[in-house]
C-alpha cells in the first residue's frame, strides 16, 4: 500500500508543479493558452565575409533600426577571435564594430535578428538631405537639360517627376537623351537617377534593406529610392517603379550611409539567410518584453536559436504521442507491434500527413514482408537478416519515390521521413508472427499499431497540443504524473470487457 | 458485440491483465528471479537440484558449430524433443516422435530429413523463437509419453497442466488439450481446448475452445466431464516445490503427465496468462486475496496443498 501512496504523492506533486508552472506562466508572464492569431516571424542571419589584407581589420556594420511597424524581437552576435563593441551614434542609430590586430584568412561574421511587422505604417520624417549639383562633363549637362526640361512638362509634381522617371528607366522605353546618360551605367542605374533627381532640385535619398522570402539563402542588400515633396517623403522601388514600401521588405537604413564598412579587407560580402515562422501574436508580444527583460523567469524553448526550436516542436510531441499509447495499452488493451514503434510512425506520418503516410507505410511492409517471406528460407542469422531487411526497405523506399516522381506523385518522395529501422524491425517481427500464428494475428497487431499510430498522429496535429507543448513544455511534468498514475492502474481493460463476455451468468 | 460490465468482472473476482502485472508480478515476483523461469535450461538444472521431476535432457546445443555434430547426440535417440531454451509461447518446439536413420518423423505425421533438423536447430540458436529475438541455446530432451487416460482428450499434441502457484499455495488449475485447429500445440489462444480442474480433486469443471464453452473434444468427440486427472496429490505437489524452488511468489507452473515417470515440470512461466479463469469460470483474484489473508506462515508444501484443496475444492461442475 505504501507504494500506491509513495506514487500518488510523487505524480500530485508533479502534476502540480506542471500545472503551476503553467499558470504562472499563463498570468505572470502573459503566455496565452489557448493559439491565437498568427504572426510571421522573420529571422535573418547576415553574414559578412572577407579576405583581410594584412594589417588590424576593422569592420562595421549599420544595424538596423525599427521602421515603418518593423520590430525587432532578439539580436545575436558571433565573431569569435575578434573584439565586438556596439557604439550608438547621437541621432540614435547603431553600430556594431568589430576589431582584431591581425588576421591571416578569410574571415566570417555574423548578425542574427529576429523581427516582425507589428504595423503597416510608413517611414515617417527624416533629415532632407542637402541637394548637391551633381558634377558633369559638357555633353552629359546638356543631355540632362534636356530629359529633366522633358519629364517637368509632362509632371505636375516632383513626386510625379520621379515616377515618369523610373517608369521610363524600369520598362527601357527611353528617349534618346535619357538612353545617353544611362549608357555605360547598366549596372548602377539608381546613381544616375540621383543625379537627375539633383540636377532637378529634388531631394532624394536611398533606402536600404532586404527582400524577406522564406527559406532563401544568399540573400543581397536592396535599395530603395525615397524622394521628398511637399513636406513628406515617397518611396520607390527603382526595379519596377512601384510606389511605397514593399510589404516584404525589411528596412535596414535610411539615407546615404554605408551599411559595411571593412578596413583592412578586401572582397567584402554581406549576405543574408532568411527563415519565416509563424508564431501566436500574444507569444510574440511576451517575447518582446523578454527581449527587454532578461531577468523574467523563462521556460519558453524560443530561447534557443531558430534550427534547434524546430528540433524541439517535434520532441515536444513525444510525450503526448506516448500518452495516447500508453491509454491504448493500458486502459483499452489494444496489442501494438513494438511498444513505441506507433509514436515513431506517427511522428513519420506528421511529415508526410496521413494518407500518403498510411499508404507509403502499408505498401514498404507489404512489399517487404513478401520479400522477406524468400529470405526465411535461407536460414540467416538474425543480424544478417534484419540488416538485409533494413536494405531491402530502403530500397522499397527509393524504388517507390523513383517511379511515383517519374509518375508525377510528388507526395511519394516524403518516404524518407518514415523511420527505415522501425519499418525493417516491423516487417522482422510481423514476418515472425506470420508464419508463428498466422496472418490473423499479423493483422490483429499490426492494425493496432497502425491505429495506434494514427490515433498518436491525430492527437499529436491537433492544433492546441502542438501550441501548449511548445509554449508550456512544463506541462510534461504534469504528463508524468498523469503516466506514473497510469502505472498503477489496476482495472480492467475495455478488451476484457470483451474477452471475459462468456463469463456472464446469462449467456452461459 | 457483447460485453460483460466491469462491475461483473469484478463481484465474479475476475483478475485483469493490469492489476495482474501491477498486483501480483510485480510485488510477489522479483525482477531477478526472472531468468529462472524464463531459461528452461536453468529451470531444468535448478529442479534437478531440488529433486523435482522433469523430462530428461539428452544434450545442449550453444553455438552454430556444434550443429554439424549434432547426429552424436541424436545417435541411438529414438524419439526427442528439441526446443529452444528462452522460447515463449511454445514456439520453436520440434517434437520427433519416431525415426528412421535419417529420418525424422514429428508428432504430426510429417517427416523431416536431419538437414532439416539441423535448420530449425540453427533457427533457434539464432534467436527466432526467443523473445526479442535474442540468441539462444537448444536444448535435446526426452519426448514424454503421456498417460494414455489422457490421449482422449488431446488430438496430435501433449496435453499439459497448467497450476496457478501463490505464494506457495496452488489457488487454480486446468489442462490445455491440443486440437487440431491449435496444431498439435497446448495453446490456447491457437484453439487448444483448456479444462478447468477442480483443485480438490482433479475432476474437469468446465471445457472451453477460444472462450466458448464446449463440452466434448473437437476432434476425438470423447466428453470432457469424464475427464480426471490420475496422480492429483503428486502433482499438486510438484506445482507447489516450484515456489521453494524459486522464490516466485506468482507463477504457473506447466506440468505434463509421462506414463512411466508419473508428472514432470516442463516449464515456469512468471508471466501466466489469464484464459485460466474462463476455463474455470471463476476468479483467480478472488482466491488470490483469500490467500492473502491467510496468517504468515511457514506451511510445508503438503501442508499448503491441503489448505488450498480445502480452501477452493469442490467447484460446481459446469457441464
Amino acid at each position: 500500500m505504501s507504494s500506491r501512496m509513495q506514487i500518488a504523492l510523487v505524480a500530485g506533486i508533479l502534476i502540480a508543479i506542471g500545472l503551476g508552472l503553467t499558470l504562472y506562466k499563463r498570468f505572470e508572464l502573459g503566455f496565452p493558452l489557448l493559439p491565437g492569431e498568427r504572426q510571421n516571424v522573420w529571422t535573418l542571419e547576415s553574414k559578412v565575409t572577407f579576405n583581410p589584407t594584412g594589417g588590424p581589420v576593422e569592420i562595421s556594420m549599420a544595424l538596423p533600426e525599427p521602421r515603418a511597424g518593423w520590430t525587432l524581437l532578439d539580436e545575436h552576435f558571433a565573431s569569435s577571435g575578434f573584439g565586438f563593441s556596439i557604439e550608438e551614434s547621437a541621432d540614435g542609430s547603431r553600430q556594431a564594430k568589430w576589431t582584431r590586430q591581425s588576421l591571416n584568412r578569410p574571415a566570417t561574421l555574423y548578425y542574427k535578428l529576429q523581427t516582425y511587422r507589428a504595423d503597416e505604417f510608413g517611414l515617417g520624417a527624416s533629415p532632407v538631405p542637402e541637394i548637391v549639383p551633381p558634377e558633369l562633363t559638357d555633353d552629359r549637362r546638356a543631355a540632362m537639360g534636356r530629359v529633366v526640361a522633358k519629364l517637368r512638362e509632362r509632371s505636375s509634381s516632383p513626386v510625379s517627376f520621379s515616377a515618369q522617371l523610373l517608369q521610363q528607366v524600369a520598362n527601357d522605353n527611353m528617349d534618346q537623351d535619357t538612353a545617353f546618360l544611362f549608357a555605360g551605367h547598366e549596372h548602377n542605374h539608381l546613381a544616375v537617377i540621383m543625379e537627375v533627381l539633383a540636377y532637378a532640385g529634388i531631394p532624394a535619398q536611398r533606402v536600404k534593406g532586404v527582400f524577406l522570402e522564406d527559406g532563401r539563402r544568399r540573400q543581397q542588400i536592396s535599395t530603395l529610392l525615397e524622394v521628398f515633396d511637399n513636406g513628406r517623403w515617397h518611396l520607390f522601388n527603382p526595379q519596377n517603379a512601384q510606389p511605397g514600401l514593399p510589404d516584404n521588405f525589411f528596412i535596414w537604413s535610411r539615407g546615404d550611409r554605408f551599411i559595411l564598412d571593412v578596413i583592412g579587407g578586401s572582397s567584402s560580402q554581406l549576405e543574408f539567410a532568411l527563415v519565416k515562422n509563424s508564431l501566436p501574436v500574444k507569444t510574440v508580444l511576451s517575447m518582446e518584453q523578454q527581449a527587454g527583460d532578461k531577468l523574467m523567469l523563462d521556460f519558453s524553448i524560443y530561447a534557443l536559436p531558430v534550427e534547434q526550436q524546430g528540433m524541439f516542436k517535434g520532441l515536444l510531441l513525444i510525450p503526448v504521442g506516448a500518452l495516447v499509447v500508453v491509454l491504448l495499452r493500458v486502459i483499452v488493451g489494444i496489442r501494438t507491434s513494438g511498444t513505441f514503434m506507433p509514436i515513431l510512425i506517427a511522428l513519420g506520418f506528421i511529415q508526410t500527413t496521413l494518407l500518403t503516410g498510411l499508404l507509403i507505410f502499408l505498401i514498404v511492409v507489404g512489399a517487404g514482408l513478401w520479400i522477406r517471406s524468400y529470405l526465411s528460407h535461407l536460414n540467416l542469422l538474425l543480424v544478417s537478416r534484419i540488416t538485409a531487411v533494413v536494405i531491402l526497405v530502403i530500397l522499397i523506399m527509393a524504388t517507390l519515390s523513383i517511379v511515383s516522381y517519374k509518375l508525377g506523385f510528388n507526395q511519394a518522395l516524403s518516404v524518407t521521413f518514415l523511420p527505415t529501422i522501425i519499418l525493417s524491425w516491423t516487417i522482422e517481427r510481423m514476418s515472425i508472427l506470420w508464419e508463428e500464428d498466422g496472418p490473423r494475428e499479423v493483422l490483429i497487431q499490426g492494425g493496432g499499431s497502425l491505429l495506434a499510430a494514427v490515433l498518436a498522429y491525430l492527437a499529436m496535429t491537433v492544433e492546441l497540443v502542438e501550441h501548449l507543448t511548445f509554449n508550456f513544455p512544463e506541462l510534461m511534468i504534469s504528463l508524468m504524473g498523469v503516466v506514473l498514475l497510469l502505472g498503477k492502474y489496476t482495472g480492467y481493460r475495455l478488451s476484457e470487457l470483451y474477452r471475459f463476455r462468456y463469463l456472464r451468468k446469462d449467456w452461459q | 458485440m457483447k460485453f460483460i460490465s466491469p462491475r461483473a468482472l469484478r463481484e465474479l473476482g475476475v483478475l485483469g491483465m493490469n492489476s495482474r502485472n501491477v498486483n501480483y508480478i510485480a510485488r510477489s515476483n522479483p525482477r531477478r528471479l526472472f531468468p529462472l523461469v524464463d531459461n528452461k535450461l536453468m529451470t531444468k538444472r535448478i529442479a534437478e537440484e531440488h529433486g523435482l521431476n522433469v523430462p530428461k535432457l539428452y544434450g545442449v546445443i550453444e553455438i552454430q558449430h556444434e550443429i554439424q555434430d549434432m547426429e552424436k547426440i541424436l545417435e541411438g535417440l529414438e524419439r526427442f524433443v528439441i526446443k529452444p531454451a528462452q522460447g515463449s509461447g511454445g514456439k520453436g518446439i520440434l517434437v520427433i516422435s519416431e525415426r528412421h536413420e535419417h529420418n525424422f518423423t514429428k508428432s504430426s505425421g510429417a517427416v523431416l530429413s536431419l538437414r532439416d533438423v539441423k535448420r530449425h536447430t540453427s533457427n533457434i540458436l539464432s534467436g527466432l523463437y526467443s523473445l526479442g529475438g535474442k540468441p539462444d541455446v537448444a536444448m535435446i530432451e526426452d519426448m514424454i509419453i503421456f498417460d494414455p487416460i489422457l490421449s482422449h482428450f488431446s488430438y496430435e499434441g501433449v496435453p499439459d497442466i497448467r497450476v496457478i502457484v501463490y505464494r506457495g499455495f496452488p489457488v487454480m488449475a486446468m489442462i490445455r488439450c491440443a486440437t487440431h485447429a491449435s496444431d498439435g500445440k497446448a495453446n490456447l489462444h491457437q484453439g487448444a481446448v483448456g479444462v478447468g480442474l477442480d483443485i480438490e480433486t482433479g475432476q474437469s469443471v468446465c471445457a472451453v475452445q477460444k472462450n466458448v464453452k464446449v463440452s466434448k473434444h473437437p476432434d476425438t468427440g470423447y466428453g470432457f466431464e469424464d475427464l480426471h486427472l490420475p496422480h492429483w496429490e503428486q502433482l499438486l505437489l510438484l506445482a507447489c516445490g516450484c515456489y521453494e524452488m524459486t522464490g516466485l511468489g506468482y507463477f504457473g507452473a506447466d506440468i505434463v503427465l509421462d506414463k512411466t515417470r508419473g508428472p514432470m515440470i516442463l516449464e515456469l512461466n512468471a508471466r501466466p496468462g489469464l484464459a485460466i479463469q474462463i476455463a474455470n469460470q471463476a476468479g483467480l483474484a478472488k482466491r488470490l486475496k483469500s490467500i492473502d489473508r491467510l496468517p504468515s506462515h511457514s506451511l510445508l508444501p503438503e501442508e499448503r496443498v491441503a489448505t488450498s484443496r480445502q480452501m477452493f475444492g469442490r467447484q460446481p461442475s459446469m457441464f
